[in-house]
């Protein structure tokens, strides 16, 4: 019996007056997850293309494949790495068992690679499971359907996660990002700020600790080791030099950092996924990356005595911390960014102009890129309003 | 001039008076439905404030500060614990006049402001941003650009506030949220991306 036959003859246990009424969402989203569905509008306008919110979402999770392979091996590089420097042979958790297959080697891919998934698996379960299980009991009680958009939450919030979180930690964040960010606006496509970066700032201001400084990037207990943006922070980029940073190590993503948001070519790679496919707006990269390059030029033109990071250059803006990743996967939430033409230029711009403007003048907050795009969500509703009110006003000269 | 620069950009982003403060909230949340209206009323609160911040300045400069009544020759006169009262008093002056004068030149906006214009004289960002001024010690130039930049900062958040509203017209929410509910949550999540600016030190 193939999928389609079995699940064709369960299906009216789900539908109006079956045993399982109640959860007909449940069923919806087994269904039309493996194939599409068939259904069509009612009334009288119906567009006719494939290209639907499931393959939408389900684009955005392929274009960060690669992000997922470096999130993995950076991490387990870095976790090996650092034993090496340490001295250590074992690890005193649970994935020392496993890692006893593969040994802690940093030459070797496969180790590193087993020892990153050990530490981004359990994250990504996680966010899953416990997403999941937010997402269903909303979708049961208020019938409505639970959309891939949920995949692509839960991807982007577990790679933007340091490696070393704690599991409680990362459901807490994921509850918040799910419930508070999207659910109570009534799921997907009416909440106002993007999810994951939700979940990802109540983390940060809740539980600062295990979210910034310089011992939480690698995930090795008692080592630290700054990311290249903690290091400009404070002694501009001669500190990162001096810690044998180079750009092109930054732009393959060998350094420490969140999950996936190191490496910068992986990013780009989706990034170029997601623009020939046309799932995300290039007006809104374009936005982002223009207004941080104006950004950081008018910083380096100002120049400053007493704050290094007025110095850094436009390309190290672009590789380090979150800022690519923040371009490419967060950014260009369709739900949450502007909707208008003119207007995504603007949201990009606004989004490129804080990112930098926090990196250089807020000592608070070493990155800008989560924030910057929750701001710059807030404003984009007024973005619209303002670039639909000029396009009245043209189109009523241009009548009258 | 760079001082008072880095005091408007405080005013307007870091201390910002709606979503650092949560000041004025009772009109920030009644009058947030629609863009045009809540634009009108925020440049509303930001005229109120750029005149009222000054006038109190002058009036605890000149009567109520410790020994300020000295041109008069008297003095160890303290009047400052009538701060609160002189503050309120010149506010529901003040707005006051503004309301005849919206009704006599701008009666659209007038009408669209309604009962929420004699609201500003009780809004607590207005007096909040007089006592803020006292209590820093703000001199007559400092308190201008404080009070234009206050004002325009609490504009600015109600406009985006009513823009996030607009959207919100289109969701699902939850019977027992609608209304004021999602939008105390919306006012949260808003302070959360205005968390962008704390910590900057001007």
């Amino acid at each position: 019996m193939s999928a389609r036959e079995i699940l064709d003859s369960i299906e009216p246990h789900f539908t109006k007056g079956g045993r399982f009424e109640k959860y007909y969402g449940l069923y919806e989203m087994v269904d039309t997850f493996i194939y599409t569905p068939s259904a069509v509008t009612r009334g009288f306008t119906h567009v006719r293309d494939g290209n639907d919110l499931k393959r939408t979402m389900t684009f955005v999770v392929i274009a960060t494949f690669f992000c997922v392979l470096m999130a993995m091996y950076n991490t387990g590089y870095q976790a090996n790495h650092a034993m090496e420097v340490m001295g250590l042979d074992k690890i005193d958790n649970w994935r020392n068992g496993p890692m006893m297959i593969f040994g802690y080697n940093p030459m070797n891919p496969l180790s590193n690679l087993a020892h990153g998934a050990l530490y981004f698996l359990p994250i990504y379960i996680t966010t899953l499971a416990i997403g999941g299980i937010w997402e269903v009991l909303f979708a049961t009680v208020r019938a409505h359907e639970v959309n891939e958009g949920f995949l692509v939450s839960s991807m982007l919030y577990a790679l933007i996660l340091p490696p070393d979180m704690p599991l409680w930690q990362v459901a807490l964040g994921i509850s918040f990002g799910i419930v508070i960010g999207k659910e109570v606006f009534g799921g997907t496509g009416k909440n106002f700020l993007n999810p994951a970066l939700t979940g990802r700032a109540f983390l940060y201001f809740a539980y600062p600790a295990s979210m910034s400084g310089d011992s939480v990037w690698v995930a090795v207990d008692g080592y630290t080791r700054a990311t290249p943006l903690g290091l400009a922070a404070n002694g501009g980029l001669d500190a990162v030099y001096a810690a044998d940073y180079s750009w092109m190590q930054s732009f393959l993503g060998f350094e420490p950092g969140s999950l996936g948001e190191t490496s910068t070519l992986a990013i780009l790679i989706g990034a170029a996924f997601l623009l020939y496919t046309r799932v995300a707006s290039y007006r809104i990269m374009g936005g982002v990356f223009i207004g941080m390059l104006l950004t950081s030029l008018l910083f380096n033109i100002i120049g400053s005595d007493t704050n290094p990071m007025f110095a850094v250059p436009w390309y190290w803006h672009l590789t380090m911390g979150g800022f690519a990743f923040g371009m490419v996967y967060m950014a260009t939430d369709p739900v949450s960014a502007a909707v208008t033409d003119a207007g995504r230029w603007i949201f990009g711009g606004l989004v490129g102009l804080m990112t930098v403007l926090i990196r250089v003048v807020n000592p608070a907050f070493p990155e800008g890129i989560m924030l910057a795009i929750l701001f710059s969500n807030m404003f984009a509703p007024t973005i619209d309003y303002f670039v639909i009110q000029a396009n009245i006003r043209r189109r009523m000269k241009r009548h009258a | 001039m760079e001082a008072y620069i880095s005091l408007f950009v405080k005013a307007v982003f870091i201390e910002n008076l709606a979503l650092s403060f949560f000041l004025g909230m009772c009109t920030f949340i009644a009058v947030s439905k629609k863009i045009a209206t809540a634009m009108g009323l925020g440049v509303a609160v930001m005229v109120v404030q750029a005149i009222t911040v000054p006038a109190n300045n002058v009036v605890y400069h000149a009567l109520l500060k410790e020994d300020a009544l000295s041109w008069m020759g008297i003095t160890g006169v303290d009047l400052s614990f009538l701060a609160l009262l002189s503050c309120i008093g010149m506010i529901a002056a003040l707005v006051q006049i503004l309301e005849m004068i919206l009704d006599k030149f701008f009666p659209a906006l007038y009408y669209a402001l309604g009962v929420f214009l004699p609201l500003i004289t009780v809004n607590c960002a207005i007096l909040g941003g007089s006592l803020f001024m006292i209590e820093r010690d703000y001199n007559f130039g400092e308190s201008v650009t404080y009070g234009v930049g206050s004002g325009l900062g609490w504009a600015l958040a109600i406009t985006v506030m009513a823009g996030v509203r607009e959207k919100l017209k289109y969701s699902d929410i939850p019977a027992g949220l609608q209304g004021l509910g999602i939008t105390f949550i919306t006012a949260g999540l808003m302070s959360l991306g205005f968390m962008a600016f704390s910590g900057i030190q001007l």
